[in-house]
């Protein structure tokens, strides 16, 4: 038995420092993969007392050599069978990591508990039989193992004992597999040739191996790191639950991504509505940290009584997940009937759970083969693209904008059947029923023109943040209207925290949102209304974008106020705060802002009083026939 | 019965390694977590498990909680508690063979209240009602699968919580975290669902019943280095008296004490830290046959 010295300084394994990595072992069924554990425990003085003997007189009793792999195939029928069926998991530690090993059943038949395993990994060893070479399986975990995110790949080559530790077969083998990987878009960190049952180049440098200068299996896995939390990205906390077990309403869940503090402002996708966070509550009632971050289970509770449900994300205000009801996916399928067209599902996106309908199929190939015929339906054990129409919108990311919010599971009868990444969000597409039939006013646009005094139009202000665009916007909106015109004041920032409340900074967010104000704005110019956007919109091309949609009835603004007077003003303070690195994506200190240059009118503030800049708009308005007489010579009165 | 005399729960800081290492990760990173992560072990282990509570609370309609009285399954009371801000709301269900040590006895009646557990205590049938051909630890072991069976059948429960863990056996560690059970509440090993980024399987049939394991990724080392970061109270059987200790706490006629000299849990931690034995060593029930754990669990074992 088992002797203790009390009190030594030995940090418990359950608390130390050193980094803990969990690892599968994948490849094709009989390649050695539990005979590798089963070496590696060996080799690292891991096994229990006793369980040497064991697995051995298990061994004798079925007549076989000593079997390594009896130490995780723990079934009966995995034992009889001498397969793994399904995966497992045993802790042991190497020189530098406490490692978890995953190990993963071969055989296709288990393709599904292959996933369960590898989908919680941190890092695999894609392992090889020598003397078979690559297999359908090892190609298809190959292509999984990418799906699944697992990025840090060594390759083991098993058995060399099998071919007499040939440093060409190993290159053979080695050269095929790199070439098939970094299709893929992944890179082995190692390759390595081994002989699990007898040792070589697992824990220790083999002779027979002496040709081989890269690490062993242990080297590698020392060079393993674990996965990191995702806080660096954008808030997402995806609503696991409400709970109102006394006075308070705690809404409960996991932050996915990024961190939050009580006072945040937050938005509630995918309906879009603001609040703050009041408070962050726990129990024992002890608040250690200020800021919760990525991997937190949390609760919180908000400063406004608003309704919200399991499945919506909580993001901040000016970098939420998108809304959308349809989706573009790259899947992996597990269900015996293949997936076809049209087929209803049941989707999971986080705590989110919606029916759906997949509305296209898309590169169906079989990621096992080496020759890949498409197909129109996704079979059992193969891959492909899909589209997906949901029945209520929901919150989602791009899986390379975020991987926890922009991956979903598929459900059919109750039962996960398969899962992937989220590749596509169609904004364009949402909630637009297919049979819809523009209705035209009821007025002319005469009449309306006879009452207001000016056609209808979109009045687009551009300019750096401080610019002076919502000042002048605001003092025309006046004149006009007290001179009888029906003018209709557009605010990117206001209309951010509403209709465009689910759109960041970036690139693509931005185009979407300027296409959005110049949706909106043509919509209320057709109707005889002037619509002034005052918006930074930073990029040429999504300003030709709006001009295109505006058409004829679009007049661009160029306010001009030199960057630094624009600085100097700093209204909302949103300089200082970029300049300090607390906004990211804030356009007016980089070289972001690309000027126009075919302006129908350029101010700048820095030169011309509100007064006067708003004279030389109604100016250009009566040049340029929106404004019709008599109201002009009332505006410039 | 005697008076609980549960480990005191200690105030003030130990200085063990295990404690200093834990604390010194749980200040606030005023980087923002930029400089490396700002979680430790116990901290991802304590967050993963809420997650799992919390899922299954929302897809679940009638759960419980199977609590043992053991380290683990307190952990879980604890969790469940962290979980749903300082209660658990469902009930907490003890099969009982009626032959637990009288220690157990006296901290389920302490600590139901403490805790104010909706505490339901389930009978086991008499030993001739359990397969016969099962050898004779194990079948006395399966006397809880047949309680946990009439329990199931008396309440109507769809989810189970238990507090079972990959490192303590090897079928086990085969186990998902929501685990499906048939009809007569047996577990088709050959057919577990998928299961993968935090997705579960939560609709059994109707009639049927899910397993729910939500400290199943924890350790032995695990489990007693947060019942010392979080001063949950133990039985005291598992701490070292006259050279022994219990490691796991079965029925009182088939398990057994290990040699040790651990009287607190700082050092159960280095004992585990060096130790080579087994934790279920002293389960009779594991050693009697190759397959005899796997079989009790078939039939609906924990
Ligand atoms: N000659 C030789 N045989 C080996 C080696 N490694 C494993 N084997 C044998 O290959 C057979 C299959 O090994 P396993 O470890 O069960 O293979 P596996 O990859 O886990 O198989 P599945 O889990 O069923 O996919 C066993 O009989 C092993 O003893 C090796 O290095 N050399
Ligand atoms: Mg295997």
């Amino acid at each position: 038995m088992n002797m203790i010295v009390a009190n030594r300084p030995v940090a418990p394994a359950a608390t130390s420092s050193r980094p803990l990595v969990r690892i599968v072992i994948v490849g094709h069924v009989d390649h050695g993969k539990s005979t590798l554990i089963g070496r590696l425990l060996h080799e690292t003085g891991s096994l229990p007392d006793g369980k040497f003997e064991t697995l051995k007189a298990v061994s004798e009793r079925r007549g076989m050599p000593f079997e390594w792999s009896f130490l995780l195939d723990s079934l009966q029928t995995e034992r009889d069978q001498g397969i793994t069926i399904d995966t497992t998991q045993i802790g042991f530690r190497t020189p530098h990591r406490d490692v978890v090993l995953i190990d993963a059943p071969g055989h296709a038949e288990f393709l599904r508990n292959m996933i369960t395993g590898a989908a919680q990994a941190d890092a695999a060893l894609l392992l090889i039989d020598a003397f078979e070479g690559v297999r359908d399986q090892t190609r298809r975990h190959g292509y999984l193992l990418h799906l699944l995110g697992v990025k840090q790949v060594a390759v083991i080559v098993n058995k060399m004992d099998r071919v007499g530790f040939d440093r060409q077969r190993f290159q053979a083998i080695s050269d095929e597999i790199s070439a098939h990987l970094t299709g893929l878009g992944v890179t082995p960190t190692a390759i390595i040739p081994i002989s699990a049952r007898e040792g070589d180049g697992v824990g220790a440098a083999s002779k027979r191996l002496g040709w081989h200068d890269g690490p062993t299996v242990i080297g590698a896995i020392d060079q393993f790191e674990p996965a990191r939390a995702l806080e660096q990205l954008p808030l997402r906390l995806p609503v696991q639950a409400i709970y109102k077990f006394d006075d308070r309403r705690i809404v409960a869940g996991r932050i996915e991504s990024g961190h939050l503090t009580s006072g945040d402002e937050i938005v509630i996708m995918p309906a879009g509505k603001i609040a703050k966070i009041r408070s962050v509550e726990s129990w024992p009632a002890t608040s250690l940290r200020e800021r919760h971050h990525a991997g937190h289970a949390v609760g919180i509770t908000l400063d406004r009584e608003l309704f919200l449900e399991r499945g919506d994300i909580i993001g901040h205000t000016n970098s939420a997940p998108r809304a959308t009801k349809r989706l573009r996916a790259r899947i992996f399928w597990l269900h015996d009937e293949p997936l076809t067209a049209g087929s209803a599902i049941l989707v999971r996106l986080g705590t989110k759970e919606s029916r759906a309908t997949v509305a296209a199929i898309d590169k169906a190939v079989d990621p096992g083969e080496l020759s890949n015929a498409a197909s129109a339906a996704i079979a059992r054990n193969h891959v492909g693209e899909i589209d997906i129409a949901l029945a209520q919108p929901v919150a989602v990311d791009i899986h390379t904008d975020n991987p926890h919010t922009g991956r979903l599971v598929i459900e059919v009868n109750g039962r996960i059947a398969g899962g992937g990444l989220v590749i596509g969000i169609d904004a364009a597409q949402r909630a637009t029923p297919i049979d819809i039939v523009p209705m035209e006013s009821a007025l002319q646009p005469e009449e309306r023109a006879a009452r207001y005094h000016h056609r209808g139009a979109v009045l687009w202000f551009t300019g750096l943040p401080g610019a002076g665009k919502s000042t002048l916007a605001r003092a025309l909106e006046r004149r006009l209207f007290q001179s009888g015109g029906s003018p209709v004041l557009l605010d990117g920032d206001t209309l951010r925290a509403g209709l465009n409340g689910d759109l960041g900074f970036s690139a693509k967010d931005r185009s979407e949102n300027i296409r959005r104000l110049a949706e909106v704005a043509v919509h209320l110019a057709r109707n005889g209304h002037i619509a002034i956007v005052a918006a930074v919109s930073p990029s040429t091309e999504d300003r030709a974008a709006a001009r295109r949609i505006a058409g004829d009835l679009f007049r661009e603004i160029y306010i001009a106020t030199p960057a630094e007077v624009c600085e100097s003003r700093d209204p909302k303070g949103h300089y200082a705060k970029a300049r300090a690195g607390n906004l990211s994506g804030f356009t007016g200190i980089g070289n972001d802002y690309e000027a126009p240059h075919a302006s129908e009118l350029t101010i700048d503030t820095s030169h011309r009083a509100i007064a006067e800049a708003t004279g030389d708009i109604t100016r250009m308005l009566s040049r340029t026939g929106v404004l019709l007489d008599t109201v002009a010579d009332l505006a410039a009165s | 019965m005697q008076r609980p005399s549960p480990v005191p729960p200690s105030r003030k800081p130990l200085s063990s390694p295990a404690l200093v290492s834990s604390n010194a990760q749980l200040a606030p990173d005023p980087d923002g977590g930029l400089a490396g992560p700002s979680m430790d072990r116990l901290d991802q282990l304590e967050a993963q498990s809420i997650y799992i509570f919390r899922e299954a609370f929302a897809r679940l309609k009638k759960l419980a909680l199977l609590w043992s009285l053991g380290k683990d399954s307190n952990v879980m009371i604890w969790l469940a508690r962290k979980a749903f801000f300082g209660r658990v709301p469902f009930p907490a269900l003890h099969v009982d063979t009626g032959k637990k040590f009288p220690e157990m006895y006296a901290f389920r009646d302490h600590y139901g209240k403490e805790w104010e557990l909706d505490l339901r205590i389930e009978p086991c049938p008499p030993i001739d009602a359990v397969d016969p051909t099962l050898p004779p630890a194990a079948r006395s072991a399966a006397r809880k699968t047949e309680g946990l069976k009439m329990a199931l059948a008396k309440y109507g429960f769809d989810g189970l919580i238990a507090g079972i863990r990959r490192d303590e056996e090897a079928t086990r560690a085969k186990e998902r975290v929501f685990s499906p059970r048939g009809l007569e509440g047996g577990w088709d090993v050959r057919d577990q669902p998928p299961e993968f980024w935090d997705h579960f399987n939560a609709s059994p049939p109707p009639g049927a019943h899910l397993r729910i394991h939500p400290i199943l990724h924890w350790t032995e080392a695990d489990i007693w280095a947060y019942t010392q970061r979080e001063n949950i109270p133990i039985i005291p059987l598992y701490l070292a008296k006259d050279g022994k200790r219990y490691r796991s706490l079965g029925d009182a006629d088939i398990t057994f004490p290990v040699e040790s000299n651990a009287a607190s849990i700082a050092e159960i931690l280095v004992e585990l830290a060096e130790t080579k034995v087994p934790e279920r060593s002293g389960r009779a029930l594991d050693h009697e046959t190759e397959d005899a754990f796997e079989r009790l669990r078939v039939a609906g074992y924990l």
